[in-house]
């Protein structure tokens, strides 16, 4: 495998009992870019995210990730490889407080084992602090100083979206996997998270792989974009080359002349 | 011969399992709650059932419908009370509540001067009967609990699959939010359960009280009738009363050919097996939250 | 009011965060170290128990607290480490030794008893639970050859390092120091990624995974912590009460268990403390109100029952943060005073969902 390419996707192919949720879908993602999945509902976008997760086994294909396997590894060890996600419906840790949410975040950086924690040996205690130090800077790179006390349960939903990210951005990814940035957020909200994006891929260095419907976000931060419906791989290419794909205009986007065709014809 | 006997009895135990199981499933199909004050419900309609016969003197067919209303009546003044402003509140919460609820409604029938500690019999007309089938002597009263137990099923079933009140109480179960906008009287339904379950839980008792006499530790019964829901399948009407005769027969097998002790513990086996092999029991349906 | 300044990580990291908390809890040691001299015989082997009570406690918080798992049938550990203590002390070994095998044993039959929770959720975990607490407790009455059976067993002072720690003042001191061990050692496991891991399993699996935790691993671990506190609990308890039998550890003592994390406050620390004193006083407390009721009602047997259930209910109601909550309320009303609102800590309203699709 190339250099460029950090996760390779040949054949994925997922069935859930008689539906094919994916079916055949290949596709490259190469190191350092910002690669957009798009598409309608159902598509199977996401699946091929919870695929990548390991949360679901595809039932053909492979999926290999910096030159290993994927497939071999069981869903918790995915953050050890260095990939990180966030999820559609949040999945936050409703009852702890947003720091400790993203101290969990620096989990797989963890430096000491069971008995020096349980007596709290300096080597965790020094390991406290540096972990903290990590999750300080996320907090300054996402503004998130102001809620960094406040429980997860009382926060508004913009807020808690963000510190999804944070979350996902403490484990210090190679690759991080976005589910719908913006969806739920204002046009404030979602201009800050271009920008964040855009700061992830340049100054971190972190390839991003996001699913999205806001086509001026898609346009705004992605390289390079893949167009999926009912499953299957419809356009692999520039944001400019896939919205104006005739395909996809017509399974998702929709154009001005949609509805002509519902329109009454002369007797 | 024996091992026929032995398998009935073990049937007619295992129906009054179900019968409590039963009430467990009503509940937690329609609130997602689990009440861990079944078993006590079922003494309380033991106890209702004695009172209204013994000190009130009525005859058995008016003690027993009139025992039964009355639990219903009582699972609606509980639910409106004490469960449903809870409601929404974490399982475990509302779990906790129900051991509360058993503990003092236990705690009130003991405190009951002399009637509350003592064994009582209920005087029901087919008590010590027995018919003869060419060798085999069947136990009257156990016959009456398997009989009763069948029919029951067979009209809670119906109501839950045919009618519109069964089917709001599943949409209720799973979303309750969503219930409320589609215009469900989701707490009035609530009640309903509540009261349902209650009445379930009075037959119960009525039909166990002759084999095991009314007093107020009956309810303990209730801890074995959860081994009965899961085998069954939390969820499944059918699976209730299935589970519970499940769990009756190896109970009944168990005393018989096993050694001692066994027979105590042989529920609890056969739900740690069941939960290894088939978690969600025998007619449970298989849920996984899509992320 | 207090205003805390933080100037550095290593204070959010601190136990004490403050000069008062370092005030307060040296306040309490010093109580706690001089109380047999402050209070009377009776009333010290009362707070031997409440500490007993709360290193099982400790154990049980962690476990359906902090980590989420549903276990109905505890009492099940803390019968484990009785006996095994009652057999070890009972054979001659030396106490230090007999607590380490208490734990140890208690944690395997945890580890054992936690299989189920790897695969199973919410109310069919506390089911799994509850039949492991019967099927244990039915082995104690029937494995007599080591405990005794139904008949139970006695049990003999506990022998340190050569001399015998006999029951009241020096049996305080030992619990004392155990049940401080333990509570460091949970707390110290709360503020690192262990006790972290385990908050994240309670709030969110599948996210907890996705951060790299191995679900299987620490819900066992958690099991086995929890069952093993349980087994030092169960061990002193055995000491103190100097004979066991099988019916101490049924199901009314897993509920009494649970009870009285629930009261004290699920998800704190500070809940197994205030749990623990309210089972043991409670007893002591109807008992004191009897004398002031009529005695229809003071000599039922079912009083206890009646008010554990009527508390149990009002706090589930009314307090669901438990007594812990109801002081983090009064302590701020005296913080903000005149400030404090009566909505600060309203729960929103909620909805139920359905948990089968958690």
């Amino acid at each position: 495998m190339s250099t460029g390419v950090l996760l390779s996707a040949k054949d994925l192919s997922v069935r859930f009992g008689g539906v094919l949720a994916v079916n055949k879908v290949s596709f490259d993602v190469h190191r350092g870019e910002v690669f957009t999945l798009i598409g309608p509902n159902g598509a199977g976008k996401t699946t091929v995210f919870n695929l990548i997760s390991r949360i679901y086994t595809p039932t053909s294909g492979s999926l290999d990730y910096d030159g290993t396997p994927l497939l071999a590894h069981a869903p918790h060890e995915i953050a050890q490889l260095g990939i990180a996600r966030t999820f559609q419906n949040i999945e936050l840790f409703e009852h702890a407080t947003v720091l400790q949410n993203l101290l969990i975040g620096r989990y797989v950086h963890r430096e000491t084992g069971f008995w020096s924690q349980l007596f709290f040996t300096r080597a965790t205690r020094d390991a406290e602090i540096r972990a903290r130090h990590q999750a300080e800077e996320v907090i300054d790179l996402l503004e998130l100083q102001k809620h960094r006390d406040s429980l997860v349960a009382g926060l508004p939903y913009g807020v808690r979206k963000v510190v999804e990210l944070a979350r996902a951005l403490c484990t210090e990814p190679k690759l991080l996997l976005l589910d719908e940035p913006s969806s739920g957020l204002n046009v404030e909200e979602t201009g800050d998270m271009a920008f964040w994006i855009r700061d992830i891929r340049d100054e971190l260095g972190v390839t991003v792989l996001m699913v999205e419907h806001d086509m001026s976000l898609v346009s705004k931060v992605s390289d390079r974009v893949l167009a999926m419906n009912q499953g299957e791989v419809l356009a692999l290419g520039t944001p400019a080359e896939v919205q104006s794909h005739p395909g996809v205009v017509e399974a998702y986007l929709g154009s001005a002349g949609d509805v002509e065709s519902l329109r009454r014809k002369a007797a | 011969m024996q091992l026929l006997q032995i398998i009935i009895s073990g049937i007619a135990q295992g129906c009054i399992y179900g019968l409590i199981a039963l009430g467990f499933v009503l509940i937690y199909k329609a609130t997602e709650t689990v009440n861990f004050a079944q078993g006590e419900l079922m003494m309380l309609g033991a106890f209702c059932g004695l009172g209204l016969m013994t000190l009130l003197g009525f005859p058995f067919w008016l003690a027993v419908l009139s025992a039964i209303a009355a639990m219903a009546l009582f699972g609606i003044a509980l639910e409106r009370v004490v469960i449903r402003p809870i409601l929404g509140q974490p399982a475990f919460s509302i779990v906790m509540l129900t051991i509360g609820i058993g503990y003092v409604t236990r705690g009130l029938i003991t405190m009951i001067p002399t009637i509350g500690t003592e064994t009582h019999t209920l005087p029901v007309p087919y008590k010590d009967h027995a018919w003869s089938v060419g060798a085999l002597v069947l136990n009257v009263e156990q016959m009456v609990v398997i009989a009763a137990t069948a029919l029951l099923s067979a009209l809670l079933y119906a109501m839950f699959r045919f009618t519109k009140l069964g089917i709001a109480m599943q949409a209720s179960s799973q979303n309750q939010l969503a219930a409320y906008y589609m215009g469900i009287p989701v707490r009035r339904l609530n009640g309903l359960v509540w009261g349902l379950a209650a009445a379930v839980a009075a037959v119960a008792g009525l039909l166990l009280a002759p084999i095991t006499f009314v007093h107020g530790n009956m309810g303990f019964i209730g801890l074995k009738a959860f081994p009965a829901a899961v085998v069954g399948g939390f969820g499944s009407l059918p699976g209730a009363i299935v589970g519970g005769i499940v769990i009756g027969l190896v109970e009944a097998l168990s005393g018989f050919y096993l050694p001692e002790g066994f027979k105590d513990v042989a529920a609890y086996v056969v739900v740690l097996i069941m939960l290894v092999v088939r978690p969600n029991g025998l007619f449970g349906e298989k849920l996984r939250k899509k992320v | 009011m207090r205003f805390i300044f933080k100037t550095d990580y290593a204070q959010d990291i601190r136990l004490a965060k403050h000069g008062g908390h370092v005030f307060w809890y040296s306040a309490l040691v010093l109580l706690m170290l001089a109380a047999p001299w402050i209070v009377s015989e009776y009333w010290l082997a009362q707070v031997t128990f409440i500490l007993i009570y709360a290193v099982v406690g400790l154990g049980l918080m962690l476990l359906s607290g902090f980590t989420g798992q549903f276990s109905l049938g505890h009492a099940a550990f803390l019968g484990v480490g009785a006996y095994t203590q009652a057999a070890l002390t009972g054979a001659g070994v030396p106490f230090p030794v007999a607590l380490a095998a208490a734990a140890g044993v208690s944690a395997l039959v945890g580890v054992i008893v936690g299989l189920p929770a790897l695969r199973l959720k919410g109310i069919y975990l506390g089911i799994a639970t509850l039949a492991f607490g019967f099927i244990v407790e039915e082995v104690f009455a029937r494995w007599e050859s080591v405990t005794g059976g139904n008949a139970g067993k006695h049990v003999k002072d506990p022998s340190l390092f050569g001399w015998t720690v006999e029951s009241g003042e020096p049996f305080y001191y030992l619990c004392l120091v155990i049940t401080v061990l333990a509570t460091l050692g949970i707390l110290n496991l709360l503020r690192s990624p262990t006790g972290r891991a385990f908050v994240a399993i309670r709030d969110s699996e599948i996210s907890a995974q996705s951060m790299g935790i191995h679900l299987a691993r620490f819900k066992t671990l958690s099991f086995a912590i929890s069952a093993a506190l349980a087994g030092i609990g169960g061990a002193l308890y055995a000491h103190k009460l100097k004979f066991i039998s099988p019916d101490q550890f049924g199901v009314l003592q897993s509920i009494d268990l649970i009870l009285m994390i629930v009261i004290g406050g699920l998800g704190s620390v500070h809940g197994a403390f205030l749990g623990a004193i309210f089972l043991i006083t409670m007893p002591q407390v109807i008992a004191l109100a009897k004398d002031h009721l009529p005695d229809a009602i003071a000599l039922a047997p079912g009083l206890q029952g009646v008010v554990y259930g009527s508390v149990l209910i009002a706090f589930v109601l009314f307090e669901p943060l438990g007594l812990y909550g109801r002081w983090l309320k009064l302590r701020t009303w005296f913080q903000l005073f005149p400030f404090y609102r009566r909505g600060m800590f309203r729960r929103q309203k909620s909805f139920q969902k359905s948990e089968r699709l958690k």
